[in-house]
């Protein structure tokens, strides 16, 4: 079985993490890029956080035989904060990179006029750099977030075909697909969605242009739902071609959208004895 | 720009094995890039460096990934960087705004189009990075030439630290030559695996016995003394560590 995760903060998260996700069966994340839960005050740290995501986490999840991508905006929570803001003048030149394969995650979280502003803005710049956009919705407020997400797209320049609307329930999924999005799905271990739930959403809309993720990052979560939610559509009766559907060619075909997705991974000997990972510092 | 002919044989090499849309992007890419003026013939920039859109070669430079293929970007990014005659704040910037296969490319040009140590900043900042891409771009010929002993030494450590095989090291035999201090930092990192129970590094052994060049003759000498009367060996004597390094280097063998 071959699993893509394609939301997972992997920064956060441990090499016991990568090693118990390669053997679960995932070959390939894309993390994108967010809050860290200690809220950023300079645009230098926005920076050297992307270089991060562009230069020692491939690194690492390639010891591990995972690929590694990214997405790169400035959040919406810190698109409140004016110290940060100026990032959105710098992001041009890292959604040029070669790794970067979608602009995200963008999105409303208190749907402020500075969240306006920083979402359409950046949906513009999705659209130049010809990048899809992962578009998250809001935890409070949900559908009348998800309503004020659809406009905003319809009125960008970018197509809603080109848009992953994530975190997605019971309540949002109908309007996220009738408007012609991508479909994603946050499985935790208590909130947003569960792994039954989420059979039951696939039994209901069916498994087109549905993305399932572990949004893992440094909140209780799980980088193994991926595979628990495999395993949840193959005791559901889903067979194995449905399972890959949604768990490998549809998170495939939407980062595909941005014409940098490269899947073979090098350097995937985790237990190399001179591995720097494995050394740690010296 | 001293050493460019060498990126010529490169060009050939690298286009005889993209596919056609791939070497038309390049040339196309390499074009652009030559068509730009040279940093010391450009006008003074009215703007700050963060604010001027990059230039048309520079946008080249970060896509050559998906456009040739991560397998041949290097390559790619290093003809792009000796076309646009990309001198030490262009390479600078790049390194500072680039992914990780970015930088290594910049590293990698150092030697083609910076003829002196005013660049050395870039190597030292790839030395301290865990990423064995960079750590081995690092100690390529740039490294090779302008680093001080004290930091090259490290260097060579950091690549047995960091499985970087010391293939990577550009001059190995030439710097090692002789280099007491190197061998003494071997014999220690052997002895502190062979105290933990670990083995040594087989690159070890290699480096150990480049160090010993030029002073074979001392060497063998002070080992015969040392079998006559093992306990008065002269601590602080460098050249009798290789000896004692070595035997050290190998206890999985016995
Ligand atoms: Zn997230």
């Amino acid at each position: 079985m071959r699993l893509f995760d394609p939301h997972i903060h992997m920064t956060s998260r441990t090499t016991d993490d990568y090693e118990a996700m390669y053997a679960a069966g995932v070959r390939a994340v894309v993390e994108p890029a967010f809050w860290l839960g200690q809220p950023r005050t300079s645009p230098s740290s926005f920076y050297d956080y992307f270089d991060s995501l562009l230069g020692w986490e491939p690194f690492r999840a390639a010891q591990y035989g995972i690929a590694h991508h990214c997405t790169i905006a400035l959040n919406p929570k810190e698109a409140n904060d004016p110290r940060c803001t100026p990032v959105l003048d710098q992001l041009p030149r890292y959604l040029v990179k070669d790794n970067v394969v979608a602009v995200g995650e963008i999105g409303y979280d208190s749907m402020t006029p500075a969240e306006d502003t920083a979402l359409s803005a950046q949906l513009q710049m999705a659209a130049d750099a010809e990048l899809p956009a992962l578009v998250h919705t809001p935890h409070r407020d949900k559908l009348a977030g998800l309503h004020r997400t659809i406009d905003v797209v319809r009125e960008s320049a970018l197509p809603l075909d080109r848009v992953l609307l994530d975190h997605l329930n019971e309540t949002t999924v109908k309007d996220a697909k009738d408007a012609g999005c991508w479909l994603g799905f946050s499985v935790y271990p208590d909130t947003k969605m569960d792994e039954d739930r989420m059979v039951a959403i696939l039994r209901s809309y069916g498994p087109e242009k549905v993305l399932v993720n572990s949004a893992a990052d440094w909140g209780r979560s799980d980088p193994l739902k991926t595979r628990k939610v495999a395993d949840a559509m193959l005791k559901a009766g889903f067979d194995d071609d449905m399972v890959d559907l949604v768990m490998w060619r549809n998170p495939v075909a939407f980062y595909e959208l941005s014409g940098r997705l490269h899947l073979e991974v090098e350097g995937t000997d985790a237990t190399h004895e001179g591995n720097s990972i494995l050394r740690g510092g010296e | 720009m001293t050493r460019t002919p060498a990126l010529g044989a490169l060009r050939a090499r690298l286009e005889s094995a993209l596919d056609d849309d791939a070497r038309a992007w390049l040339a196309q890419a390499l074009a652009t890039a030559a068509a730009q003026p040279a940093p010391s013939e450009a006008p003074a920039p009215q703007v700050t460096a963060s604010q001027a859109p990059a230039p048309t070669w520079e946008l080249r430079f970060a896509q050559a990934g998906r456009r040739c293929g991560p397998e041949h970007a290097d390559d790619a990014r290093l003809l792009l960087l000796g076309a646009a005659r990309a001198d030490t704040a262009t390479l600078t910037r790049l390194y500072e705004q680039g992914t990780a296969a970015e930088r290594r490319a910049v590293l990698h040009a150092l030697t083609h189009l910076v003829p002196g140590p005013e660049a050395l900043g870039l190597t030292e900042d790839a030395l301290r990075t865990n990423d064995t891409s960079l750590v081995a771009a690092a100690v390529g010929p740039y490294g090779a030439e302008h680093l001080d002993a004290h930091a090259w030494r490290h260097a060579v450590l950091k690549c047995l630290f960091t499985g970087v095989s010391v293939d990577a090291v550009a001059a190995l035999a030439d710097r090692a030559r002789g280099d007491g201090e190197l061998a003494r930092m071997l014999g220690d990192y052997a002895r502190e695996r062979t105290a933990a129970g670990r083995p040594v590094p087989g690159d070890l052994q290699r480096v150990l016995a480049l160090t010993e060049a030029r002073t074979e003759a001392r060497t063998e000498a002070r080992t015969d003394a040392l079998t006559e009367s093992p306990t008065e060996q002269p601590a602080e004597d460098p050249t009798e560590q290789p000896a004692e390094a070595a035997s050290a280097a190998s206890p999985q063998e016995s």
